[in-house]
This record gives structure tokens, C-alpha cells and sequence, in this order.
């Protein structure tokens, strides 16, 4: 449109929006970084304007860090949800794959199935589970939570790259295949690659969910060192009705920072298609 | 190098009989090309040669080996698609290479035969260059270009045309033909084209409707269609078709459609005989109307009222009022025809068609 550059309508319809919706999506993350770094005597004092530091401490990480088992919870965390990623990322690329590109008899009641298991809310679902996990002796293992991850993990992975699969055109492995190559070579080689920016998006979503689960990881494996970063937050560092916020809020900073790596590290592959010129167009 | 044999193959989808009992023979080194209307089965039967759908019944034989049941990467053939299918995520070079890396080859030999063939088709600058820096035609060599560093035992095209603007196309079109007769590799090329079809195929197939109507020359194509399909669909503008009476007597026989009465081909009156009485489908290509203005000429000839006229330059088409229907003809673009006029035509017997009105086959 003629003229809508010009610098002040780009600044009222563009700038201001993102402005302010930034502040709004920021400002928990603001909340939890002051209030770790404040000194305790200034926590609840009312007399001083909350939202900034007038004097700053790193007493709560250090309190975090030596005398709670957070270290403990951290690794905990970090192998359940690399553990659960994998599986259900593995599991999802070939389950979209077979839904996205064979037709078979029973091909969409499988898919359909599979979306309405996702549907089934975890907190029935963790009822049942909890037998499961009981007679095959994986309570309070990592293998408790790798395995029931995927429950919630599969269901939307699988169908996120079935579509993605789809978006591939058909002639790419097809010619692969006339080139000589195997399916498995055809779908490793040419569409994998290419399905990139959907197994990240699905990687990402999964390694989000598995890092910030609480109720399988509170039922399953909520004792002694075996908690994640969620359960031990809540569990040690609440005590009763006595809630130790300087700590609370560190450990949630710290808890958030490898989501927001993640987030940061792929966010253009997460974008990019990289399917351009592959076909006329 | 090899033949390809179709042997009874048909191909069903869900109750839907896409290609029906083709028994098709394509010779080692040919350049055969399977043409007809969109869904009449010519790119199923492509497919199921290439493997990328299984026969329901009958066999295809490449070279001397049944492939029926063979995987595509082990059937040694080649395949250039609509839309290319260059590999995105690769450079030319390894999208030309990618076949060859999986059969092991060794490195030195890849590099030779990729720069080869690159230099072959003119693309060597583009080798390091990924599809989406190409240009539609350049994308169309490097698909080329990866079929042909295979080396296979035949070639497969599926429309590799028609992605081009007219111009290239035309271009291109020439280059297959020299570089098809050059390497002399068995290649089957499918297009809705009949323009592409005559002027590249040794032989031609013909589908309709998933069964084979007629497998010749380009040239026995033209002039003896076997049937009323392959009539109306080879050539452009199609041939002129219109129901006639045969009448026989006085030691004639004779075509009356209207009011217009054509004498029989002379070879012909025996054929044409056995339906005295009945009627038949004429047929007239409009290269075979001699139209002139006015009404000059002897008086066999037909006087018919010019309707429309189309200057294509190159020569101009004359649509006539017939005696049941429109007639299209041919005529010198020098010669001047108004619309509303009459024109004179004379019409070549010699080389009139004749279909029967139930089976649609060609009397002559």
C-alpha cells in the first residue's frame, strides 16, 4: 500500500502492538528474575516499589544449588525428557510416515485412533498407568516416565509430521526409489532431510512437554532423588505453607533456561521450509 | 539397452480399471511415445513399468528379465518426472551423482560420467548450484541430466515438457530427439500432446480409456487411424467427421449426407457396399478440403457457406456450413475468404475416411 511505510503508521500499527504484547508475554519472566535475585529481608517488605532490584543477592541460587538436591533434579529431568524426546520422536517419524504416505486398509481409523488417544486427558489417564508401571517394577525409574511420555508425546508428534510428510511431493522418493534406492534409503536420505524443519518443530514440542511434566513425574517418580525439577521445586522447597520464593524462583529460572536454548537454537530451522525448487514452481 | 514388453498387464485401482489388458511391444533402442487424453491410463501404465505400482495382473519384461514383481531400483531403468523431482536439499551435482553413489561407485568414475553429461547438456556452470537457483529449464536438464549419467537400460519421461513455455519447449523437443537418437537408449515418453507424439516417437501408442487403441508410425497414424478415436484425436485441427448414407446403383456407389453426394473411392466401393442403405461416419482431414472463394471451378464441385475464418499465418483455417455440421478446412493464408460467402470446395475422395457408426472402427 502506498505510504502505510511511512515511519509513524509503522509505529502505531506495527511496533506498538509487538511492544506491548512482549511486555505482557515477558513480564512473568521479569517477575521471577527479580525476585531471585532479591535478598529476603526485601521479598515481602511492602514500603519499597516491587518491580525492580534496589539490592541484589545470589544467596537463593547458591542456597538452590548447595542445599537442595536441585543438581539431582536437574539430571533427572534432562535424561527423562532426552529419553522421552527420542522414543517418541523415533516412533512419531515413522508412524507419520507410514499414515502420511502408504494407503493401507484401516490407514485412517489408526490415525484418527491415535489423535483421539491424545485426547484422553492425563489426569484419568495416569490411574491406569500407574498399574502398569507398578507390575512391570518401573515405579520410581526413569523408564516410568521415558514410557509414559510418549502417551501424550506420540499422538501429536505422529500427526504434526504426517502432515508435514505430506507437504513432500510424492515424486521425490519415487524417483529416489527409480535411482535405486531402497524406501528406508528413499525416506533417510531424500525426505528426512527435508522433513527437517517438521521433526524439529515435533523434537521441540516433545522435549517442552517432557521437560515441564508434572503429575506422571509427581505418581511415578516423585520420591527420594528420583524427582524432576517440577516435582522437587514444589515438593522441597514449599514447605507446609511456608513458601520460600527466593529459591522457588531460581529454581524456575533455571528450569526454563534449556527450553529457551532449545527454542533459540532451532527457531530458524523451525521456520524455514526447505522444501523450495524442489519441484516446478 | 532392451525391449520392453507389456504382456497382458492391467492395473485396477479400487474397482477403477486404469490400464486394460496392454499388450504393448516397444523395440531395443526405440523411441516409442504413449499419448492420449488426461486419465487414459498412458502415466499408470509408465508407472507400473518403472514399479511404482504393482500390476494387478499380466508381466512386463525389460531387456530378457521379468520385472513384474522387481523392486524400481533394481529394474535399471531411468525416470524423468512432470515436475522433475530434483532432490531440494542437493547440489546439481549430487542430485546427478545420487543414483550412482548408492550402486557404489567409485568416486573418480562418478565425477567423470556427472561432468560428462553436464557438459553434454551445457549445465557444467551449474553443477554446484542447488534446484532452487535454476530456471524451469534448467531444473528440466538436470533432471535429464540425472537420468541419463545412469546409463539405464531405458528411459522413462512422464510429460517432462509441458512445465516449459512454449518456446523452450519447441527447443527442448529437438534436443530429446537428437539426444535420444544419439544415445540410442529405449525410451518411452508419455504426453497428451499429439504435436510431441508425431514429431518424436518412432511409433506411437495410443490410449483411451485405459485400453491400447492403436500402436504405428506417425506417419500410418495420420493417414490409416484405425478407429474413430485415433481419428479425431491425431492431427489439428481434428478431422471432419459426419454421418453419410451410402447409396449404391448404377454401378456406383455413393455417400449422401444432405444434400451433398460424394462418389465412393474407387478402391473402396466393395467396403463401402456391404453397408448399402445404412450409414457410416465419414471422415475428411481439412488439408483434404481444397477451398477456394467464390464460385469458381468445375461444378462437382460443393458450393458451402463460409461461417467463420481463422488466419493462423501460417495458413488459415476456413470453417464451412456443411451439409450436417461444421467443416473445417485448410487454405492458402494468401487467399482472402469473408464470412457469409460461398466458397467452393472440392473435396480429395482419395482420401476420405470411413468409420462404422457402432464400432467405431475404420472401414477405410
Amino acid at each position: 500500500m502506498v505510504g502505510s511505510n511511512r515511519l509513524s503508521s509503522r509505529l502505531v500499527l506495527l511496533y506498538l502492538p509487538l511492544a506491548l504484547f512482549t511486555i505482557f508475554l515477558l513480564f512473568p519472566f521479569y517477575w521471577m528474575l527479580i525476585i531471585s535475585l532479591k535478598p529476603n529481608n526485601l521479598l515481602l517488605n511492602m514500603k519499597i516499589n516491587p518491580l525492580y532490584l534496589t539490592q541484589f543477592t545470589l544467596d537463593h541460587y547458591r542456597y538452590l544449588l548447595s542445599n537442595t538436591d536441585f543438581p539431582r533434579w536437574a539430571l533427572n529431568t534432562a535424561i527423562v525428557t532426552f529419553g522421552a524426546t527420542f522414543l517418541s520422536l523415533t516412533s512419531s517419524i515413522l508412524m507419520g510416515y507410514a499414515l502420511g504416505r502408504f494407503r493401507f486398509r484401516g490407514g485412517n481409523v489408526a490415525g484418527t485412533a491415535i489423535f483421539l488417544a491424545y485426547l484422553i486427558p492425563p489426569t484419568l489417564l495416569f490411574i491406569p498407568l500407574s498399574q502398569v508401571v507398578a507390575r512391570f517394577g518401573l515405579y520410581n525409574t526413569y523408564w516410568a516416565l521415558i514410557f509414559t511420555y510418549p502417551t501424550f508425546l506420540i499422538p501429536f508428534a505422529s500427526w504434526l509430521l504426517m502432515g508435514y510428510f505430506r507437504t513432500i511431493p510424492r515424486e521425490l522418493e519415487e524417483c529416489a526409489m527409480i535411482d535405486g534406492a531402497s524406501r528406508f534409503q528413499a525416506m533417510w536420505r531424500i525426505i528426512l532431510p527435508l522433513a527437517l524443519p517438521g521433526v524439529l518443530s515435533a523434537g521441540i514440542f516433545s522435549f517442552t512437554l517432557s521437560w515441564n511434566e508434572f503429575l506422571y513425574a509427581l505418581v511415578f517418580m516423585g520420591s527420594g532423588e528420583m524427582k524432576t525439577i517440577p516435582v522437587g521445586t514444589v515438593s522441597d522447597l514449599i514447605r507446609a505453607d511456608l513458601f520460600q520464593w527466593g529459591p522457588l524462583m531460581a529454581a524456575a529460572m533455571l528450569g526454563s533456561v534449556p527450553v529457551a536454548i532449545a527454542y533459540m537454537f532451532f527457531v530458524d530451522q523451525y521456520v524455514s521450509g526447505l522444501t523450495a525448487g524442489a519441484v516446478k514452481g | 539397452m532392451a525391449q520392453v514388453i507389456y504382456d497382458h498387464v492391467t492395473k485396477r485401482f479400487d474397482g477403477v480399471i486404469a490400464v486394460n489388458d496392454l499388450t504393448l511391444e516397444v523395440k531395443d533402442g526405440e523411441f516409442l511415445v504413449l499419448v492420449g487424453p488426461s486419465g487414459c491410463g498412458k502415466t499408470t501404465a509408465l508407472r507400473c513399468l518403472a514399479g511404482l505400482e504393482e500390476v494387478s495382473s499380466g508381466d512386463i519384461i525389460i531387456g530378457d528379465r521379468v520385472v513384474t514383481h522387481i523392486p524400481p531400483k533394481d529394474r535399471d531403468i531411468a525416470m524423468v518426472f512432470q515436475n522433475y523431482a530434483l532432490y531440494p536439499h542437493m547440489t546439481v551435482y549430487e542430485n546427478m551423482a545420487f543414483g550412482l553413489k548408492l550402486r557404489k561407485m567409485p568416486k573418480q568414475e562418478i565425477d567423470r560420467r556427472v561432468k560428462e553429461v553436464a557438459e553434454m547438456l551445457g549445465i557444467q556452470d551449474l553443477l554446484n548450484r542447488k534446484p532452487r537457483q535454476l530456471s524451469g529449464g534448467q531444473r528440466q536438464r538436470v533432471a535429464l541430466g540425472r537420468a541419463i549419467v545412469r546409463e539405464p537400460q531405458v528411459f522413462l519421461m512422464d510429460e517432462p515438457l509441458s512445465n516449459l513455455d512454449a518456446k523452450l519447449r519447441v527447443q527442448t523437443r529437438g534436443e530429446l530427439i537428437k539426444l535420444q537418437r544419439r544415445l540410442g537408449v529405449t525410451t518411452i515418453y508419455v504426453t497428451h500432446d499429439q504435436v510431441e507424439a508425431m514429431t518424436m516417437g518412432h511409433r506411437i501408442a495410443v490410449m483411451n480409456q485405459g485400453v491400447l487403441q492403436q500402436l504405428d508410425t506417425p506417419e500410418n497414424l495420420y493417414d490409416h487411424p484405425a478407429n474413430l478415436f485415433v481419428a479425431t484425436f491425431i492431427g489439428s485441427p481434428a478431422m471432419n467427421i459426419f454421418p453419410a448414407r451410402v447409396v449404391t446403383g448404377e454401378g456406383a456407389v455413393r455417400l449422401v449426407a444432405g444434400d451433398v453426394t460424394l462418389e465412393s473411392p474407387a478402391e473402396q466401393r466393395g467396403r463401402l457396399a456391404e453397408y448399402a442403405n445404412r450409414e457410416v461416419l465419414v471422415g475428411i482431414r481439412p488439408e483434404d478440403l481444397i477451398v477456394q472463394p467464390g464460385q469458381v471451378g468445375e461444378d462437382r464441385h460443393l458450393r458451402l457457406p463460409v461461417e467463420i475464418v481463422e488466419p493462423l499465418g501460417s495458413e488459415t483455417l476456413v470453417h464451412l456450413r456443411g451439409p450436417v455440421g461444421t467443416l473445417i478446412a485448410k487454405a492458402d493464408p494468401h487467399v482472402h475468404f469473408s464470412p457469409g460467402e460461398l466458397a467452393s470446395v472440392r473435396v480429395k475422395i482419395e482420401h476420405l475416411h470411413a468409420f462404422d457408426p457402432q464400432t467405431e472402427l475404420a472401414l477405410f
